[in-house]
């Protein structure tokens, strides 16, 4: 019987160590696997468990967190949130983060590794670092100006400062208040089906995922793109352009809203907008060189990150001349998102450099000490300095004398260029209004800020829809709040 | 747990199957007080620990459970140092580590689920284990005397088996019954009942089990006994199993079976059996798996523990247990910091174990383990070390009970094999479970006492007669 009593003591034993065996599988072979898999609920509870970093704009943090107390702990919480929501974004416990909330979450949640004091810390403690923040290059006046002078209608704001790419404002409308989509109640999932089915998109962030055609901010381009091929070589000369102008190898006719624009001179074509001109114009400098200078501002930019993905502005590279004629005044496939004219405003502002923009200063520990920062932006030269110093007069122009009055500021230098885009099958759509410029305080050295505004409102006159009385005020507010802060 | 080795010379085994040599084995109390002492404090350790974690306190409580649980581990421990001071000093603290790191786990679940508080219960429950501890170290002078009321034990274990017939199923399973608000599960009795009675029978009986009857195919080696001698206790086995699964306790099913093949095999020595046994089960398993849809689920979530999530309906219950032990790692998230309570109802009970997991990890599982191997191992020493076979075959009885509960429940959480609803001995939140393992641990002691006790002091029981001719 001995023997038999030590072969079933030998026989738990075996059973013993299956269970050891099997033990560390799991808990050490597989657990990264079970650790990553999507249904476990642990890594949202951890990335909850600590109120989560904040963004931070002129030094102020423009959101918070609130202690729920439930298992996914602490919930977004936004001041002004929307003001801010097409920088911040969302940060949702259902429906995950978006724009900076999204792009910063690594910081802002506690998980970037960069955070951690040693490499392996974290994975050592079992714990997280408190999360970062994250500091916007906003003005937080500009950004209050754009907002409230878009007074709710649709529209976006983009502000760039010129010497350096950085966004000093980002504005779309209507807006969100992305704080209601925080917490993982019934509230949250009302509030995704509401703003998911309005009609006037308040989630679409205008300023940077939304294209617009350029309509005759676009000129800016042709204009930078013909002096620089030498096309045009006297802004008072005068051009060989009929008005109306047939598009090359069509019957079709353009026309222009006012008269005079018969071989009108640059000068007097850019202050009234002449779109015979302009078309003529884009057709004699000529496909490749319109292309070049509009990638050279950032057209057709697939990658483009702020750090957040921004839609690419497109100029169509292969056309024909009644194409090309037509493109050159931005319209038929030209599109541009309102941060992308900004950036073209901005070069005309800064010699002739376009800055890719960025949105992120920096990223700094709780306490503020710093843990990166943006570094330096590439940069490319989208005309020679001559003509910037050419084109910046040209604007100058437009808003001491032509379309862009609207935007003048009392002891500043202002210069500018209004569009109203046509668009829509036959144009029956209502015409976007546009504005481009940028400003030079009294005492600056060189340009403070460069504006886009888009103003797609429905409920005006067509009458009324022009760039420059439409969109011009708000640019004009915008400046004025970077020029006085 | 360093002092395993203390207490039991090698003399003991080696004496095992020649007449024992009259040395006086120490007895080991003082150890036995100080490890007890030493589980005390681990215990109240974990409860602040708890507390620490949760609440950055320490638990108001503290003081109070301490003291709770040193004044029951000292009154048992005076039981057997009145009534069995020659028993293994090992297996009370061994017990009361294990109940005190239970109610450790279900105090910290507690925590997570204010509206149903467990602990408290599970201390009152455990006070009566340790108060039927008491008196069975008390009023049991000799374990022999079990053998006379083998048949009561076998008529008592089957009615308690039988009686949650009565009573509504609980999550599918009909093992409780429901008085003055109290939940009990007779099974857990029966279990003990049980190995009594098969331990006597086949003590009497082994004999004829192993000698007699006719062979088969002209082999010594497979010989079937006497129908005569067979047939009560096959039949007594299949009326047990046969009423759990009725009452879809496949955990204890599976124990019972476990537990007869391997008395069987031990009292028999007969290699055979374990082949029949296996044999069986294997047909009973497949028949059942496919048959029964309560048995054909589990059987299919142990294959596949993902199929709800990829199904889109979220992880159930094994799948929680798994992502809970994955957590853990090998040092664990530290007590109270854990999620285990993701795992839903029985996350108290059936699945405490993945509560150690987590917050113990991996080191702290696998001394859990230790702990249970040590307890079985003490158990089968002192099966090894009796004279009497009864005494052998119960201590091994009891040994394997522990043995394999805790196989197939650490097993089935685990994802070892497919998962049946058990109480994980000790740990698992369950009034009768721990008043059955209480009594198990008692007489284990009881049994440890008389192995250990000089020769001259022991009882003029025959000594095994034909231990080397039985294999």
């Amino acid at each position: 019987m001995t023997r038999h009593i030590r072969r079933a003591a030998v026989f738990c034993a075996l059973l013993l160590v299956a269970l050891l065996v099997n033990a560390a599988r799991v808990q050490v072979v597989r657990s990264g696997v079970y650790d990553h898999n999507p249904a476990n609920r642990r890594a949202s509870i951890a990335r909850y468990a600590q109120p989560r970093g904040d963004i931070l704009v002129d030094g102020a943090p423009v959101t918070g967190s609130r202690d729920t107390g439930e298992q996914l702990r602490y919930e977004r919480t936004y001041r002004d949130g929307p003001l801010y929501a097409p920088v911040t974004g969302f940060a949702s416990q259902v429906y995950g983060t978006t724009f900076l909330e999204h792009t910063g979450d690594g910081v802002l949640s506690g998980a970037d590794p960069l955070l951690s004091p040693f490499p392996l810390w974290n994975d050592v403690t079992h714990g997280r670092p408190p999360g970062g923040n994250v500091v916007t290059t906003l003005n937080r006046r500009a950004q209050r100006a754009a907002y409230e002078g878009l007074d709710g209608r649709k529209g976006a704001v983009a502000a760039v400062e010129p010497a350096t790419g950085r966004v000093l404002a980002l504005v779309s409308s209507p807006s969100y208040d992305p704080g209601v989509l925080s917490g993982n109640d019934a509230g949250a999932e009302r509030a995704w089906a509401r703003l998911n089915g309005d009609p006037d998109k308040p989630m679409l962030n205008r300023a940077v995922r939304q294209t617009y055609p350029p309509g005759s901010t676009f000129k800016v381009v042709t204009a930078a793109a013909a002096l620089d091929a030498g096309v045009i070589t006297d802004l008072d000369a005068a051009t060989d352009s009929p008005a109306p102008y047939r598009l090359p190898g069509t019957t079709t006719i353009l026309t222009n809203e006012g008269d005079g624009c018969e071989d009108a001179p640059l000068r007097d074509a850019f202050e009234w907008s002449c779109n015979t001109v302009f078309a003529k114009l884009g057709v004699d400098t000529g496909l490749a060189r319109m292309t070049r200078t509009a990638q050279a501002f950032g057209f057709n930019d697939v990658d483009m990150r702020i750090p957040f993905a921004v839609s690419a502005s497109t100029f169509d590279t292969s056309l024909d001349e009644a194409q090309l004629a037509l493109s050159s005044i931005g319209q038929y496939n030209t599109r541009a998102t309102p941060l992308q004219m900004a950036t073209v405003a901005a070069a005309v502002a800064d010699g002739g450099r376009a800055r890719t923009p960025y949105l992120v200063e920096r990223t700094t520990r709780k306490g503020g000490a710093t843990v990166a920062t943006a570094g330096s932006r590439p940069s490319r030269q989208a005309m020679l300095p001559s003509t910037a110093r050419r084109m910046r007069e040209l604007m100058e122009n437009v808003v001491r004398e032509g379309t862009g009055t609207n935007a003048a500021i009392p002891g500043a230098i202002v210069g500018g260029k209004t569009g109203t885009a046509q668009h829509g099958i036959g144009n029956a759509g209502i015409p976007y209004a546009w504005f481009v410029s940028w400003a030079q305080g009294e005492r600056d050295m060189e340009p403070r800020v460069a504006v886009a505004v888009v103003v797609e409102d429905g409920s005006a006159r067509r009458g009324d829809i022009t760039g420059g009385g439409m969109a011009a005020p708000i640019a004009r507010a915008v400046m004025e709040a970077v020029l006085n802060s | 747990m360093t002092k395993a080795g203390v207490g039991t010379g090698t003399t003991v085994v080696a004496a095992a199957d020649a007449p024992a040599p009259a040395v006086r084995l120490p007895r080991r109390r003082g150890v036995e007080l100080a490890l007890i002492v030493l589980a005390v404090l681990l215990s109240v350790y974990g409860y602040c620990a708890v507390g620490l974690a949760k609440h950055g306190t320490v638990p108001p409580g503290a003081a109070g459970y301490g003291a709770g649980l040193g004044v029951l581990a000292l009154l048992a421990h005076l039981a057997v140092r009145l009534r069995a001071p020659c028993a293994d000093p090992l297996l009370l603290p061994i017990a009361v580590l294990l109940n005190g790191i239970g109610l450790v786990l279900i105090y910290r679940l507690d925590l997570e689920t204010p509206g149903d508080r467990a602990a408290p219960t599970q201390l009152v429950w455990s006070t009566l284990g340790v108060a039927l501890f008491i008196v069975v170290v008390a009023a049991l002078r000799d374990h022999r005397v079990l053998q006379r009321y083998a048949y009561v034990c076998v008529v008592a274990a089957l009615a308690l088996l039988a009686l949650p017939i009565l009573f509504p199923a609980v999550n599918g399973a009909r093992i409780w019954i429901r008085i003055a608000g109290f939940s009990i599960q007779p099974g857990e009795f029966a279990k003990v009942l049980l190995a009594v009675f098969f331990a006597a029978y086949l003590a009497a009986n082994r004999t004829a089990l192993a000698y007699a009857g006719r062979q088969i195919w002209h082999c010594r080696r497979i010989q079937l006994p006497t129908g005569r001698v067979l047939g009560p206790i096959v039949a007594i086995w299949l009326l047990s199993v046969g009423v759990l699964v009725l009452e879809r306790d496949l955990g204890t099913s599976l124990l019972f079976f476990g537990l007869f093949v391997v008395m069987l095999y031990v009292a028999t020595g007969r290699t055979g059996w374990i082949a029949v046994g296996l044999l069986l089960a294997s047909l009973g398993a497949v028949a059942v798996g496919r048959l029964e849809p309560h048995v054909h689920s589990r059987v299919e979530d142990w294959l596949h523990p993902f199929a709800s999530i990829e199904a889109g309906q979220g992880p159930n219950q094994l799948a929680q247990s798994l992502f809970s032990f994955a957590a853990g790692g090998v040092l664990g998230t530290g007590l109270g910091l854990g999620h285990s309570i993701l795992i839903g109802f029985a996350a108290k009970s059936d699945f405490i174990l993945a509560t150690a997991g987590e917050e113990l990890g991996l080191a702290g599982l696998s001394a859990l383990f230790l702990l249970y191997g040590l307890l079985v191992e003490r158990g089968y020493r002192a099966g090894l070390s009796l004279r009497d076979p009864f005494g052998r075959l119960l201590a091994t009885g009891l040994a394997s009970i522990v043995a394999l509960q805790v196989f197939v429940i650490a097993g089935g959480v685990t994802g070892l094999i497919p998962l049946t609803g058990m109480a994980m001995p000790f740990l698992a939140q369950g009034g009768s479970s721990v008043v059955t393992n209480w009594a198990i641990v008692a007489l284990l002691i009881r049994v440890s006492d008389s192995a250990r006790r000089p020769y001259a002091e022991q009882l003029d029981e025959p000594v095994d007669k034909n231990p080397r001719r039985s294999g």
